[in-house]
């Protein structure tokens, strides 16, 4: 920053003015910044819930990568991540794509494509359940219309996680869908009317003008996903409880079932750390990407 | 390709025919579990075991809703959502709100690593917090009470930095005239700047009240007797005795009755949802 673009104070600085953001302060402080450190100190101490036992080092880390399930989790967040997001975005920007005008079709279409996103995890999962559970589920019905068998899902190694990826996709698709639709509505219609009169076509407009527009849009998109859907927890926790075989159990369910069904605090800890650092640095990548963005 | 066309924003190729159709075929695939749901509500349980087909003809009966009123913890779990999630949404604009006119238009000691603190508030991640937030929960026995599931939200960071980029909007030449006339910060505040961030206040507003509405892990560790439960714990509870003797158009009944708040919220306010959304996309 260069000393010319800081500006003059206009008004006097003054102790007493913070009384307005003081209240806010120590909610932050107390409930955010508190429990962060302390979360740290943890994840050093053999804890549970009643008391913050012996400092232990490292012990509660090693033991962390040591434990095949927690690593096993790790895997299955990512694996959970690449299901979902690269469908996310380019089903979202389909959608936008399509329903990207004023008539009455369109309108109606986007509010439905929007509306499961205001559902909870529990309804959403519950609604889900109903679809994938053998014998008399939505699926079931399909497949017995063709005479054919429908795989049990959620209880299949192979197809839990595609299952839980595609009810994550049926109650999230609305929100990259609305920020393309956001997007494309930036986009001036006077650059569309100059290729319009040299003649491009749907697909040369589409790749040379549309996508390189929206370019912005499809990495905020892609970062906004990626750090939600990093902490699944509700859809594991209710479709499958992780299982078959923690098939599809994603490190928050580890860290919920870790610190909260068995108590060992500092180990949940310890994990909560990991998936921290795991979003940060994703968090970081946004920085960089965006700034990098700016600089071009 | 051809070259007249009667409007050339408007004009429609046959990649647009295709995605179209594509479209319309998925939204099938978004109503119809939400369909096979509300099918399954209005069944009797027993046709329902003997026939899972019976669901595509009637009769429909509406006995599981009916049931609930009688039966159903739902209600209790309705409030306190309700009482949980406005808390929650009242809370944060009244903290938002002062801080970001603190944090855009006042002078005081530390004001910028404050805000850079606050900033880096946004990338600390709910699970970060959780475990340790839980520890000194138990020990001021907060848990089991509306406070104890209000409060964690309070700290969100996201409205601080909404109102505090809202405020610096607004043209400073207002307040410097207020401030001619004598008149304090806070009637500042309160009489000249307030009424003007209601836009923002209605999309921090309806963000937070969703997010406070539809939490799960929150009240799922903090909220651990059933009388406690928010809609979104109680529901999930009821989801483990799956297919057990209260039967499938029961639950169904349920998760229905147990959506409709939500959806009808989302009805209402449609519009400035979808402003909100594409309004924070912009920026």
């Amino acid at each position: 920053m260069s000393p010319a673009r800081r500006r003059p104070r206009p008004i006097g600085s003054d102790w007493r003015n913070a009384l307005f953001v003081a209240p806010y302060l120590f909610f932050f402080l107390a409930l955010l910044v508190f429990p962060l450190f302390w979360g740290i100190w943890l994840s050093f101490h053999k804890a549970d819930t009643f008391s913050d036992g012996p400092f232990v080092g490292l012990a509660n880390y090693i033991r962390l990568f040591n434990d095949r399930v927690f690593l096993q989790s790790i895997w299955n967040t990512f694996y959970f991540v690449l299901l979902t997001v690269p469908t996310l975005a380019i089903v979202g920007l389909m959608l936008a794509l399509a329903l990207n005008s004023s008539s009455r079709l369109a309108t109606v279409l986007r509010s439905l494509y929007f509306s499961s996103s205001v559902l909870s995890v529990t309804i959403v999962t519950l609604i889900w359940r109903i679809v994938f559970v053998p014998q008399f589920g939505l699926l079931a019905t399909i497949y017995g219309w063709f005479g054919a068998e429908a795989p049990a899902v959620l209880s299949d190694p192979n197809l839990a996680m595609i299952g839980i990826a595609l009810t994550t996709i049926w109650w999230c698709i609305g929100l990259p869908m609305m920020l393309f639709l956001a997007a494309l509505q930036q986009i001036p219609v006077d650059i569309y009317e100059a290729a319009a009169l040299d003649n491009a076509g749907w697909w040369r407009t589409l790749i040379s003008i549309t996508l390189p527009s929206i370019r912005r849009t499809f990495v905020l998109v892609l970062i906004i996903q990626i750090v939600l859907q990093f902490q699944l927890f509700g859809q594991s926790w209710l479709l499958t409880k992780g299982g078959p075989n923690n098939l599809t159990k994603p490190i928050v369910l580890y860290i919920y079932e870790t610190a909260f069904r068995r108590w060992d605090v500092g180990l949940g800890a310890a994990a909560s750390e990991v998936l921290f650092a795991l979003i940060l640095i994703a968090a970081m990548m946004q920085y960089l990407t965006s700034r990098r963005q700016e600089e071009s | 390709m051809s070259a007249s066309s009667p409007s050339p924003v408007k004009r429609r190729g046959l990649g647009d025919h295709v995605i179209l159709a594509a479209v319309l075929v998925l939204s099938v695939a978004m109503v119809a579990p939400v369909l096979w749901v509300i099918g399954l509500s209005l069944k009797d349980n027993t046709e329902l075991m003997a026939n899972p087909n019976s669901v595509f003809h009637p009769p429909y009966i509406i006995g599981n809703y009916i049931a609930i009123i009688g039966t159903s913890a739902v209600f209790r779990w309705i409030l306190n959502s309700l009482i949980v999630s406005i808390g929650v949404t009242f809370g944060t604009l009244v903290l938002a709100s002062l801080a970001g006119y603190g944090f855009a238009r006042l002078e005081f000691p530390g004001r910028r690593v404050l805000f850079v603190i606050v900033l880096f508030g946004l990338a600390v991640p709910e699970q970060a917090v959780l475990v340790a937030r839980h520890q000194i929960f138990s020990i001021l026995h907060f848990h089991n009470t509306y406070h104890g599931i209000i409060l964690p939200g309070l700290s969100n960071a996201f409205g601080v930095f909404l109102m505090t980029q809202y405020f610096r909007a607004i043209p400073k030449e207002l307040d410097e005239a207020a401030l001619l006339d004598n008149a304090s910060r806070f009637k500042i505040f309160w009489k000249v700047l307030l009424p003007l961030t209601l836009p923002a206040q209605a999309t921090l507003g309806i963000f937070t009240f969703l997010g406070s509405w539809n939490d799960y892990f929150w009240p799922l560790i903090s909220a651990t007797r059933k009388e406690m439960y928010t809609l979104t714990v109680g529901m999930a509870s009821v989801q483990s005795n799956f297919a057990q003797s209260e039967g499938v158009g029961f639950l169904m009944a349920q998760a229905v009755f147990a959506g409709l708040p939500i959806f009808i919220v989302y009805l209402f306010f449609q519009k400035y949802i979808v402003t909100a959304v594409s309004g924070a996309a912009v920026r």
